[in-house]
């Protein structure tokens, strides 16, 4: 039992810190928003140099080898500071669909241009009727000649506008939401029959709505192993989860900041407002909703790696419920307690309430997780923990 | 970072697992699993297998009969405790006035008192609210005036737990009238046998008799039996406050209470199939199983800070609200999973050596009453709003 950071991630964090503290003000992020691109190649060239993108790759692919919870350190730092950065498409969904299902050679021909910065990803899955199933896919790809070629559309594509290259899913037998017959693509989006239609999103970054008509990419293109990719995405989205937790827990841990700078200055009937108990109360409610949601996104890290799947599952879907939860409370008590100016574009205060309620509609919102959390709910079959019962003989 | 337990960690786990399941008695756990009522006897009985064990005081030092485990070791045997159904020990004497006399106590009381508690010679309970000072502890009005080499006392103390049964109450008194108020408090060890205690039963509302008022009327108690200085009491106060804190949170009996919700909801019956599987029932427990996890990570947080040096603080009163808020729910949840056979009221069948007929499932009988009951946990102990009173001076500096 052991909740502290290696020497080396303090290092991290620190430097990850420092260096968004320097280059990713919050005028700096008003400006990368409003450019065409909506991400800054300063910034990741910096991330790049800081060694960002390679942390989940492993040193034989010129990574350096990181884990969930060096992921962790990482997003809790980007939610702090409201990055739009597509760290989390390229680095975390991207780069562990080639680290857990890519051939060798894709391995070695991608990874490394992911770790130098010159090659960004978007994970293409959701489809306009899938909401939040992992397995409802439509789109389809059939083998043709030495091809296999891809039909069908996929919505809400995080950063598939900057994207060098898509992650696509597509089903190659079974139909509906069937779990086998799925299977994933890379495909180069400006491949012929490739289109997409770019557009803001709420909280300052860019999505896709991508079209693929008969698109034709190479038989080395699919990604692991025919018909079978669904567990790997479950376990790429779940490594996409965990992060977005950490995420989540850098935005709450910035709002409460800010509320309780505000409580401590604001001046209102002579006095700070902060000495009003009514106020008091709800500023303690939302620092004990931020401490659970910090130990529910260390929880999401330790676990999201787990050999076990169920105990993966249980975990990460326990966190994104409630983080979805108290992303919710204290968004809209930062908001409340900010009086009008937290109703203002010009506060970072309703940017990070927006970031946090897209947190919660990705991958899955509250309501799907618990449900997918019952699902592993057991029921208790003894009255008598097992331990006892040979004891209990003799009362019964 | 590594959330799970180290080699040591585990080895220590089984060793208090094989001692609790060794000498843990079946019909004491039984009890405290199906929610029965215990006696007094049932309570010693445990403490003194503890104290035989050398496991009965884990927060005292090591010269005083503790054990020397770090805040981690600590969680694992509530943990290992609480799941196999032993009863929580009673907290006054142990976790109490015991840090009080080791910490500020004069060298006979350490002698005499702290072997007693120690082996549960001694049953302790509490003298600190009255009347008119609850939340506002420190208005307190029970008077302790000095004659020779005694104090003379007078008042009224209330919501004393279990007093019917004590030996021995610790008092907070007013030894001075001038000043500030704290500054005329001291911290009185009484004998409850003394001339002029009364104890009177106050029945609370699931009918169980577990509080009392205690009168004083002229008792005399020996000088000798002040801890410490005098108007230096609430000082002390303070301190038990901070040494009541190890496993405040709740956590493993919590997790136990979930574990028997889950039991009660598969043999509950709805629509046809287990009330588990009705999904508006079904997300409840589910939603209080995920608030369980996120606190437990919590509580071990706050453990590692602590073993690591760093001093238990204000964080104890995150524990404390979150906790009970979760041992309610619990409680609710499971008195709404037997439905109809919640209302049945029968306290005879709580107890022991109960032959009558039943009305409803076993486990539905004490249910209501234990919800009924639970409302104490977000008012005893500073209440939660003064817990957030704590947290909004200390923690965030409101």
């Amino acid at each position: 039992m052991d909740f502290n950071y290696t020497q080396e991630q303090q290092l991290l964090k620190d430097s990850v810190e420092k260096f968004l503290d320097k280059n990713y003000s919050f005028q700096t992020r008003r400006e990368v928003i409003a450019a065409r691109q909506g991400m800054s190649p300063q910034v990741w060239e910096g991330f790049a140099s800081l060694g960002l993108l390679g942390l989940p790759i492993p040193p034989e692919y010129d990574g350096f080898g990181g884990g969930a919870v060096d992921t962790m350190i990482v997003m809790e730092a980007l939610g702090r500071n409201l990055v739009v950065e597509p760290y989390l498409s390229t680095v975390v969904l991207g780069a562990s669909a080639i680290v857990l299902g890519g051939t060798e050679a894709q391995r070695r021909v991608l990874l490394p241009s992911i770790v130098d910065g010159s090659m960004k990803l978007a994970f293409a899955h959701g489809e306009p009727r899938s909401r939040h199933s992992l397995s409802q896919v439509e789109t389809t790809a059939w083998q043709e000649g030495g091809f296999w070629v891809i039909n069908g559309r996929k919505s809400v594509v995080l950063h598939g506008a900057v994207a060098d290259l898509l992650i696509v899913s597509a089903r190659t037998s079974g139909e509906g939401s069937d779990p086998h017959g799925i299977s994933l693509f890379f495909v180069n989006p400006s491949e012929p029959g490739v289109s997409g239609r770019d557009y803001p999103i709420y909280d300052g970054m860019r999505a896709v709505e991508a079209e693929f008509s008969d698109v034709h990419v190479n038989t080395d293109s699919l990604i692991g192993v025919l018909d079978q990719a669904y567990p790997l995405i479950e376990l790429v989205v779940d490594r996409g989860i965990a992060a977005l937790c950490a995420e989540a827990v850098g935005c709450m841990g910035a709002l409460n900041a800010a509320t309780l700078e505000y409580l401590k200055t604001r001046q209102q009937f002579g006095v700070p407002i902060g000495r009003f108990q009514v106020l008091q109360h709800r500023m303690v409610d939302m620092l004990i909703h931020y401490e659970q949601a910090k130990s529910m996104a260390c929880l999401a890290a330790v676990k999201v790696d787990a050999a076990d799947a169920v105990e993966r599952r249980r975990a990460v879907s326990a966190a994104k419920e409630l983080i979805g939860r108290t992303g919710r409370f204290i968004g809209q008590q930062a908001i409340q307690l900010h009086g009008g100016m937290g109703m203002t574009d010009e506060l970072n205060v309703g940017h990070y309430f927006k970031r946090l309620t897209a947190i919660d509609t990705t991958f899955g919102d509250s309501d799907h997780h618990l449900s997918r959390f019952a699902a592993a709910v057991e029921a208790t079959k003894d009255a008598v923990p097992s331990p006892l019962k040979s004891r209990w003989k003799h009362l019964v | 970072m590594d959330l799970n337990y180290t080699s040591e960690e585990q080895a220590f786990r089984e060793e208090v697992r094989a001692f609790v399941r060794s000498s843990l008695p079946p019909e004491i756990a039984r009890k405290v699993l199906e929610h029965k009522r215990l006696t007094k006897e049932d309570h010693v009985r445990w403490q003194k297998i503890l104290f035989e064990r050398g496991w009965i005081a884990p927060g005292w030092p090591v010269e005083y009969g503790g054990t020397g485990w770090n805040a981690v070791q600590k969680h694992i045997f509530d943990e290992v405790c609480a799941e196999a159904g032993a009863p929580p020990v009673i907290a006054f004497g142990v976790n109490m006035v015991g840090p009080v006399i080791i910490a500020f106590g004069s060298a006979s009381q350490k002698q005499h008192y702290l072997p007693r508690i120690l082996s549960s010679e001694d049953w302790w309970c509490q003298g600190y609210s009255e009347p008119g000072a609850g939340s506002d502890l420190a208005s307190l009005k029970t008077r302790a005036e000095r004659r020779g080499e005694h104090y003379i006392v007078n008042g009224q103390k209330t919501w004393n737990t279990l007093g019917q049964y004590a030996d021995m109450i610790f008092c907070l008194v007013r030894t001075s009238s001038t000043g500030k108020k704290q500054e005329g408090i001291s911290f009185l060890l009484i004998d409850m046998r003394s001339p002029g205690v009364t104890v009177r039963p106050i029945i609370t509302l699931e009918g169980e008799h577990e509080v009392n008022e205690v009168w004083f009327e002229n008792v005399e108690v020996p000088a000798e039996n002040l801890v410490g200085e005098e108007g230096r009491g609430w000082t002390y106060a303070k301190f038990l406050l901070s040494h009541e804190r190890s496993g405040i949170a709740g956590v493993s009996r919590s997790k136990r209470e979930l574990r028997f919700l889950k039991y009660i909801a598969a043999q509950e019956q709805k629509d046809g199939r287990p009330l588990l599987q009705d999904p508006r029932f079904l997300d409840k427990i589910a939603r209080l199983e995920i608030d369980l996890m996120a606190l437990e990570i919590t509580d071990l947080r706050v453990a590692s800070a602590e073993r690591e040096g760093r001093a238990p603080g204000p964080e104890a009163s995150i524990l404390k609200i979150k906790g009970t808020e979760i041992q309610q729910a619990l409680t609710e949840l499971m008195m709404e999973a037997v439905g109809p056979y919640a209302l049945p009221f029968l306290p005879e069948a709580w107890g022991e050596h109960w032959l009558g007929e039943r009305v409803g499932p076993e486990y539905a009988g004490p249910l209501a009453a234990r919800y009924f009951n639970c409302r104490k946990v977000t008012i005893y102990g500073g209440s939660n709003e003064i817990q957030r009173n704590i947290i909004a001076q200390q923690i965030l500096g409101l």
